[in-house]
């Protein structure tokens, strides 16, 4: 038996939740809107493996991403309802230790886990995505050998890193490097999402950028930027103080306050500012190429100062609508990204690339180590959801649970 | 004949005292001992002013009679100052415009034709049509508007000339209307509560660049221990001599009692131990009354003031020489003598400064309005000693008006946010503000004051604030006082409790009782 926090459908904790998320402003708010979450702490039979080339991964971290806080704050769009299967262990950001050997890699191998449940891992025949290179675009998240799921931590048949144990298949394991403590590992899927988002910008060498959002998609998009493109100025919009020390660090141009915002990178980029009769201000004029990575109101931000057929990536799960009326006005182009693309073998087999490997290579090198700064037992779900949906005002960057605690 | 100004030594006797603070006044009492100015009372004013402006036109100082100096043909350009002074604005008829109208009258008789008005705006906003229609009066706003009639465009290359350089140096780029006139009509309103009077009309009257010798960056006076304004006269002073040897300028100087607030505030006028019953009652009836309003309203209320002002005087001719019967009339209205300087000066800040007329007072505004304009409001010597102490009374709200002072924003919340030092900000964003496109825009088309024009008020007052040591601000919002390089306190007693470290614990404290404007001439 493993212990584990479970996500469950509950129409009463839903409504509960969405409640006092939208209703109770600031930390009470959060620590509310987390004990009401619809999650139970739950001993479990140990995961079966549901077929050959899966293996058994005892977690030893795992992070409660924003996509896992807006599930359960009930802000998450009913649109995702179909590719997930309950109940559900969530935790996609894993690292943890191999109990099974898995191809040439052996038992106790540290290993990070690329979430994406795609053809391959479902043992069925790839789909035109898959066929193509773009697992996470997967058109078959709902068939094969496991129940629907769009990645581990969302289907009910491999589990989660919320527990002790979960099953992923070989092809979804990265051994960590011995240099790479637990907590960086445990950033290298986030790092990998922040990677994909910049490589899906496809930001030209001089380009301005801003990124609205400086929590961990947002800092580690900026680090991405920083690594993988040749941009001009990079703006980062964040709330808090922390967040604006560590962007600083991580080689931002300016940080800025989100309600300055528009009059600062109006200034930045030689812009006009306007004042619309209701909603916030707007620029004619603008930064090329915008990251939202809030999740909730960044889009609407994000939109507003992108100069005209400039481009804005979506990086953060959307739980909040905007107004699309500058992608029309200003023919801006509106770019998802989502998860990180596969890993690739190349030239003799020995070398993987892709978002996800070079995530890993850049994890071991940059100062990320401290935004895993909070770590809770399972049986602390309530205080580590809590925390984690106050992050930015705490000063917290990554909340993450140990499921080798009591 | 009116009583003259006055220094009260605060003893026993001595009732609260009236101070100014934004949108609203308290009463408060000061430290046994503290000398307080108070101006003299308001001077007669000119009983027939369309005869004295007459007169002034007829018999002007160091120049031929204006009738004289016009002939048909002449390209004559009639310069008035903005709404910038007097504050409060004047209840209608504006003193300008019975001026510029007996101005007309005395170039028709002369045949001529060529006429333009020009509102020295320099790089404030420009005046909306029906400020200007306030100051000019409906007859002329209806035969020159647009035209004819217009303000001053400091960004204009088209309408901005070269004129030469001073010996410091200094391009001269002014209005090309002005340079390329026969007769230049300067029409002033002088209130002069500042060292040396109002600034010539060359100032309202430069391009961009050119301003920025005026009000530039604090320089070497600092240094070489020169006075605060020192500079800005001196360069204001080359500059006006060099329009005036290229072009004729005929000026026509007026000045105004100190009726600044309307009867129901009269007791704004007396000294508090001569209140009556009646202006008791009618300060607790503002008082409260202005407590309990709307803050909307009160704005509203307060900004739509009118001055009752009369006309003290009107003097004209060539502007060196009418310069010291301005002075003397200024001096009549607003000179007090004060014996020697003090440790601690105390200003209370009314509602509205020369930029903030019908707008907003915002922060870097009122730090403007303590250590420009009232620090100013000296003759011979500051009020306060060198590393002295400023007490300022404003409750410096975090409120911008957005059409007027969009620069204003940005310069609070970016520039100000890193460093106040006047050195370090004109070096890193002053070139920024004065080319950014979209300032340049709003001033130009809209009512937004330039770019620069929060640079050059915290230059001014910077000035002063290098001069003392430190500036405490009472029921001021902290982060907008600290935001400044101010300092806080709740009270009078906590300021001066905060001021003892820069001058000990026996200061000698003055209160400059303004408004109505006091100038103390220190000796």
């Amino acid at each position: 038996m493993i212990p584990a926090v479970e996500y469950h459908r509950s129409a009463l904790r839903f409504l509960a939740a969405r409640g006092a998320s939208g209703r109770v402003s600031g930390v009470l708010g959060d620590a509310v809107a987390g004990s009401l979450a619809p999650l139970r702490l739950v001993n479990l039979p140990d995961p079966k493996r549901p077929a050959e080339g899966w293996v058994r991964v005892r977690p030893k971290l795992s992070g409660i991403c924003g996509s896992d806080l807006a599930l359960l704050s009930a802000k998450a769009s009913p649109y995702l309802s179909p590719v997930v299967s309950t109940p559900f262990i969530p935790g996609h950001e894993v690292v943890g230790e191999l109990l099974d050997g898995a191809g040439d890699v052996p038992a106790g191998t540290r290993v990070v886990l690329d979430p994406v449940l795609a053809c391959a891992t479902r043992d069925i025949e790839p789909c035109a995505q898959c066929a193509a290179g773009e697992e996470s675009r997967c058109d078959h998240v709902t068939a094969g050998v496991v129940s629907a799921g769009l990645q581990t931590g969302f289907c009910a048949d491999t589990g989660g890193g919320w527990s002790g144990m979960l099953v992923a298949h070989e092809r979804q394991l990265h051994a960590v490097p011995d240099g790479l403590s637990d907590k960086a590992a445990l950033l290298v899927e986030p790092l990998a999402c922040a990677v994909h988002s910049v490589r899906r910008a496809a930001i030209p060498d001089g380009a301005s950028v801003v990124i609205v959002g400086a929590g961990t998609i947002g800092l580690l998009t900026l680090l991405a930027v920083r690594e993988y493109a040749a941009p001009g100025a990079v703006y980062v919009v964040a709330k808090h103080k922390h967040q604006h020390d560590r962007a600083v660090a991580l080689g931002a141009t300016e940080v800025v306050d989100p309600r300055q915002a528009p009059r600062v990178l109006r200034r930045a980029t030689g812009a006009s500012l306007h004042d619309p009769e209701r909603g916030p201000d707007y620029l004619l004029g603008g930064v090329d190429v915008a990251f939202e990575c809030t999740g909730s109101s960044g889009l609407d931000a994000a939109l507003r100062l992108v100069r005209a057929g400039g481009r804005v990536v979506l990086s953060g799960m959307p739980s909040r609508g905007a107004d699309l009326t500058p992608v029309w006005f200003r023919e801006l182009e509106l770019i998802g990204s989502y998860a990180s693309a596969g890993s690739r073998q190349e030239g003799d087999g020995n070398r993987t690339t892709g978002d996800f490997a070079d995530a890993l290579v850049l994890a071991g090198t940059a100062p990320i180590e401290r935004y895993v700064d909070a770590v809770y037992p399972l049986s602390q779900w309530r205080e580590a959801i809590g925390h984690a949906l106050a992050a930015g005002r705490l000063g917290s960057v990554k909340v993450a649970f140990d499921p080798t605690k009591d | 004949m009116s009583r003259p100004g006055f220094v009260l030594e605060v003893d026993e006797r001595t009732p609260p005292l009236l101070v100014h603070e934004g949108e609203g006044f308290r009463l408060e009492r000061f430290p046994l001992g503290t000398q307080v100015i108070y101006p003299p009372d308001a001077v007669p004013g000119v009983p027939d002013l369309d005869a004295a402006v007459d007169a002034a036109l007829a018999g002007p100082e160091g120049s031929a009679p204006l009738a004289e100096l016009l002939t048909p043909g002449t390209k004559l350009t009639i310069v008035f100052n903005d709404l910038s002074v007097p504050t409060p604005p004047m209840a209608a008829p504006d003193i300008r415009s019975r001026i510029i109208e007996a101005v007309l009258e005395v170039a028709a008789a002369t045949s001529v034709d060529d006429v333009e008005l020009i509102a020295a705006t320099g790089l404030r906003r420009r005046l909306t049509p029906a400020e200007l229609r306030s100051l000019v009066g409906d007859r002329i706003y209806a035969s020159f508007h647009p035209d004819h009639l217009r303000c001053h465009d400091a960004e204009d290359r088209a309408t901005l000339t070269l004129i030469g350089s001073t010996d410091e140096g200094e391009d001269v780029e002014v209005n090309t209307r002005v340079a390329d006139s026969d007769l230049v009509v300067f029409v002033n309103v002088n209130v002069g509560a500042v060292t040396g009077g109002a600034l010539s009309c060359v100032a309202g009257l430069l391009s961009a660049a050119s301003s920025g010798h005026l009000y530039g960056v604090p320089g070497g006076e600092i240094v070489a221990g020169a006075l605060p304004d020192a500079g800005l006269r001196a360069a204001d002073e080359r500059m006006a001599a060099l329009l005036e040897a290229k072009v004729k300028v005929f000026r026509i100087d007026s000045t105004l009692d100190n009726s600044m607030f309307p009867s129901r505030l009269s007791f704004v006028y007396k000294r508090e131990w001569e209140w009556s019953l009646k202006d008791q009652g009618a300060f607790l009836t503002a008082q409260r009354a202005n407590s309990l309003t709307p803050a909307k309203l009160r704005h509203r209320l307060w900004h739509n003031l009118r001055a009752p002002y009369r006309v003290t005087g009107i003097t004209s001719g060539e502007p060196g020489a009418i310069r010291t019967r301005t002075l003397a009339q200024v001096d009549a209205q607003q000179r007090t003598e004060v014996s020697g300087q003090s440790d601690i000066a105390v200003f209370g800040l009314p509602y509205s400064g020369p930029y903030s007329v019908n707008s907003i007072t915002n922060p870097v505004l009122v730090a403007g309005l303590g250590l420009g304009e009232f620090f100013n409001a000296y003759r011979g010597r500051p009020l306060v000693r060198r590393g002295g102490v400023v007490i300022l009374y404003h409750p410096v709200p975090l409120s911008f008006h957005p059409v007027h002072h969009p620069s204003y924003i940005d310069f609070y919340d970016e520039v100000l946010a890193g460093t106040t030092d006047p050195s370090t900000l004109s070096q890193k964003f002053e070139k920024q503000f004065a080319q950014d496109e979209w300032y340049r825009h709003l001033y130009r088309n809209s009512y937004a004051f330039h770019g620069v024009h929060p640079f050059h008020v915290w230059y001014r007052a910077c000035r002063a604030r290098d001069y003392v040591g430190d500036v405490i601000c009472v029921g001021a919002d902290r982060q907008a006082a600290a935001r400044l390089g101010f300092r806080t306190a709740s009270t009078l007693a906590d300021a001066l409790e905060m001021a003892t470290g820069s001058v000990g614990r026996s200061p000698r404290i003055a209160y400059l009782h303004n408004p109505p404007r006091t100038l103390a001439d220190v000796r």
